[in-house]
């Protein structure tokens, strides 16, 4: 409660804890469908612009079909159409042509519509969640393996660790992205669990190492040998005793991979290794701006990157006043 | 005498990490890949022609016979051919190296000087204004995605104003340096510089704290020499070791960069693979990058001790 009396003082962090906060409770919302639950419906014209922008002045409305199209209009090119005597007793076709139904479209929306009308307030709210969901349970995963593994080999140490150490070798010899992007290529199913797990079982290297290093540092303090001496197991003396003491590493941890799986997946889901086509987040919304931004529709790629960057600025910024807060020594 | 023992002790310890990335990359890609015979032949393949690829390939062996054969490739640096063009993968490596290079040479020169510099200028200032507004700055500017970076200044400074052709690639390297690649340069600068300048801040605000600066002070220098000359002399170690750990973190950037700009590189080379499933290619870019990662890595510990004759390697 220290660190939460330490974290509440500094103005920063807290306002950062403010902003990430917000965005949590505005993902759960629109996960459980209470917020902009449906970004795929068509409510405004082809790329309407941003309300305070006003509509777009010289496009006329298209026209979905023509009353003129009806046989007769048809251009020949001289031939005798060889149905025309049968389609003259048919007559008109009672109701005329018959439009589509559809509601009308908004000339503008809040901020904008993408190509084929959908609102991008919506599809950036729920675009959020779904990257927020990918980089909080990818972070989750990772941490809880690099946790698990750090604290198996820092305690036995001896051959445990060398095995462990060789897994980290292995997996930190190779880039990140790379590493994602082999497995990317061999998993051909996609979907946000897969990502998930792609993300979550390549990126605990980090926290493995700093784990290892805790676990090193206590296993021979007194308060451990002391537990031993009372009888504690093993377990009992590296997840009861030892855990605890490391848990402000684990939070800043959690909280720095959460960052990091958030800007992995808007990579991936931007060259299409990520999430699946019909699923809305930022990175595909970038992958669509990217085109539109030839066209100088430029409100899709402004609200997802804005969106983007003040999450990870505030998740930054708490990641930091975390470290401050939760470990004092460190600051000077 | 100690230089050439903790070299050859460190090239025997890299043996086994090559050895598992060789493991780990066969696992992905001969076993959880699953039969790469569907792949190639298409749909509605016929048995005889499916068992004709397994056979070519090689995946009708058992495990560890395919295993072997991997590793007998890797020796003897023969990856085979490509599955989407049947070039050589070493071929293709070979001329996809020097577009890579053009790219991220200078961007690494550029990246490291400037941000030394504004190290060094907001060291000199810390604690100001300055130094707040700019530590400010180079936090939003590392939270922005390189994708936004990129997307804006192709449309922006490409083709609205016109000051740099869009994408492309040319034959003759220096036109390609002067020409192609500088808005490339320049949208990896925008966020690589941020994160290096927080980090050499730190460095040198260890060092100017210390006894040998008070005394050069003392002995009447001005703050610009004792920056420039003493503070940076100590403060190089950690920058430069740093920048060499680094250097395959870059390949991250040139995928995205080599992409958008079509500059024929390494990078863009991976990604056409990942999504044509060109294992080859795949296989033979993790292996040799791994092993350039674990090489340079060496190279930067032997660095650290010729620097800092302190440091004692064991």
């Amino acid at each position: 409660m220290l660190a939460w009396r330490r974290l509440r003082a500094d103005r920063v962090g807290l306002g950062a804890l403010g902003v990430v906060a917000g965005y949590l409770l505005l993902s759960l919302l629109a996960a459980l469908g209470w917020v902009a639950p449906h970004w795929e419906a068509e409510v405004g014209s082809h790329y309407a612009p941003p309300s305070w922008l006003g509509a777009a002045p010289s496009e006329a409305p298209w026209d979905p079909a023509p009353q003129s199209h009806w046989p007769g209009s048809v251009p020949l090119y001289g031939l005798q159409d060889p149905l025309a005597p049968l389609l003259a007793t048919l007559g008109p076709p009672p109701g005329g042509v018959l439009a589509p139904v559809e509601a009308p479209r908004r000339s503008t929306l809040p901020l904008g519509a993408d190509k084929w009308g959908h609102d991008v307030l919506a599809k950036v709210i729920q675009g959020g969640a779904t990257s927020l969901q990918v980089g909080l349970f990818s972070a989750v995963l990772a941490t809880f393996l690099g946790t698990l593994m750090g604290a198996l080999a820092g305690y036995f140490g001896g051959r445990v660790d060398d095995a462990f150490n060789w897994l980290y070798g292995v997996l930190t010899a190779v880039p990140y992205l790379l590493l994602v992007f082999a497995i990317a290529a061999v998993l051909h199913q996609k979907g946000t669990g897969t990502l998930i797990l792609i993300l979550g079982l390549t990126g605990w290297t980090g926290v493995f190492r700093l784990m290892r290093a805790e676990y090193l540092k206590h296993r021979l303090r007194e308060y451990v040998l002391a537990a031993g001496a009372l009888g504690a197991g093993h377990w009992r003396r590296m997840f009861v005793h030892i855990l605890p003491n490391t848990s402000h590493v684990i939070l800043v941890q959690l909280s720095q991979n959460a960052v990091g799986f958030i800007k992995s997946e808007v990579i991936l889901s931007f060259l299409g290794f990520g999430v699946p086509v019909d699923a809305v987040s930022w990175g595909r919304m970038l992958h669509e701006a990217q085109n539109e931004m030839n066209l100088g529709k430029w409100w899709q790629l402004a609200a997802a990157g804005c969106a983007m960057a003040l999450l990870v600025t505030a998740f930054s910024l708490l990641t930091d006043a975390l470290r401050d807060a939760l470990d004092p020594r460190l600051k000077s | 005498m100690s230089l050439w023992r903790f070299l050859l002790r460190r090239l025997w310890q890299m043996i086994p990490t090559l050895l598992g990335v060789v493991l780990l990359v066969f696992v992905l890609f001969n076993w959880v890949g699953g039969d790469p015979a569907y792949l190639l032949a298409g749909k509605m393949a016929s048995p005889q022609a499916l068992a004709n690829i397994r056979h070519q390939l090689g995946t009708d062996l058992p495990l560890w016979q395919q295993l072997l054969r991997f590793v007998q490739q890797i020796v003897t640096l023969d990856f085979g051919n490509s599955w989407a063009t049947q070039e050589p993968v070493l071929q293709i490596f070979r001329t996809r190296l020097g577009p890579s290079l053009t790219l991220l040479l200078p961007m690494l020169l550029l990246e490291t000087l400037l941000a030394v510099g504004i190290a060094l200028l907001v060291a000199a200032f810390r604690g100001s204004w300055l130094d707040r507004s700019l530590m400010v700055v180079s936090t939003v500017m590392m939270s922005i995605s390189l994708l936004v970076y990129i997307i804006v200044g192709q449309y922006v400074l490409a083709f609205l104003w016109g000051w740099f052709p869009v994408k492309g690639w040319s034959e003759h390297w220096s036109h390609n340096l002067t020409t192609y690649a500088v808005l490339p340069i320049l949208m990896g600068l925008m966020v690589s510089v941020a994160p290096s300048v927080r980090l050499y801040r730190t460095f040198i605000l260890d060092e100017i704290n210390q006894d040998y600066v008070r005394t050069a002070r003392a002995r009447g220098l001005g703050e610009g020499r004792v920056l420039l000359v003493h503070v940076l002399r100590n403060a190089a170690i950690p920058i430069v070791t740093n920048v060499l750990m680094g250097l395959p973190g870059l390949l991250t950037g040139a995928f995205l960069l080599e992409r958008f700009f079509a500059i024929p590189g390494i990078g863009r080379e991976i990604i056409l693979a990942v999504e044509r499933s060109d294992f080859p290619l795949i296989k033979a870019a993790t292996i040799s990058v791994a092993l350039a990662t674990l090489l340079t890595n060496l190279l930067g510990d032997l660095l650290y001790r010729w620097l800092d004759p302190r440091v004692h390697l064991d």
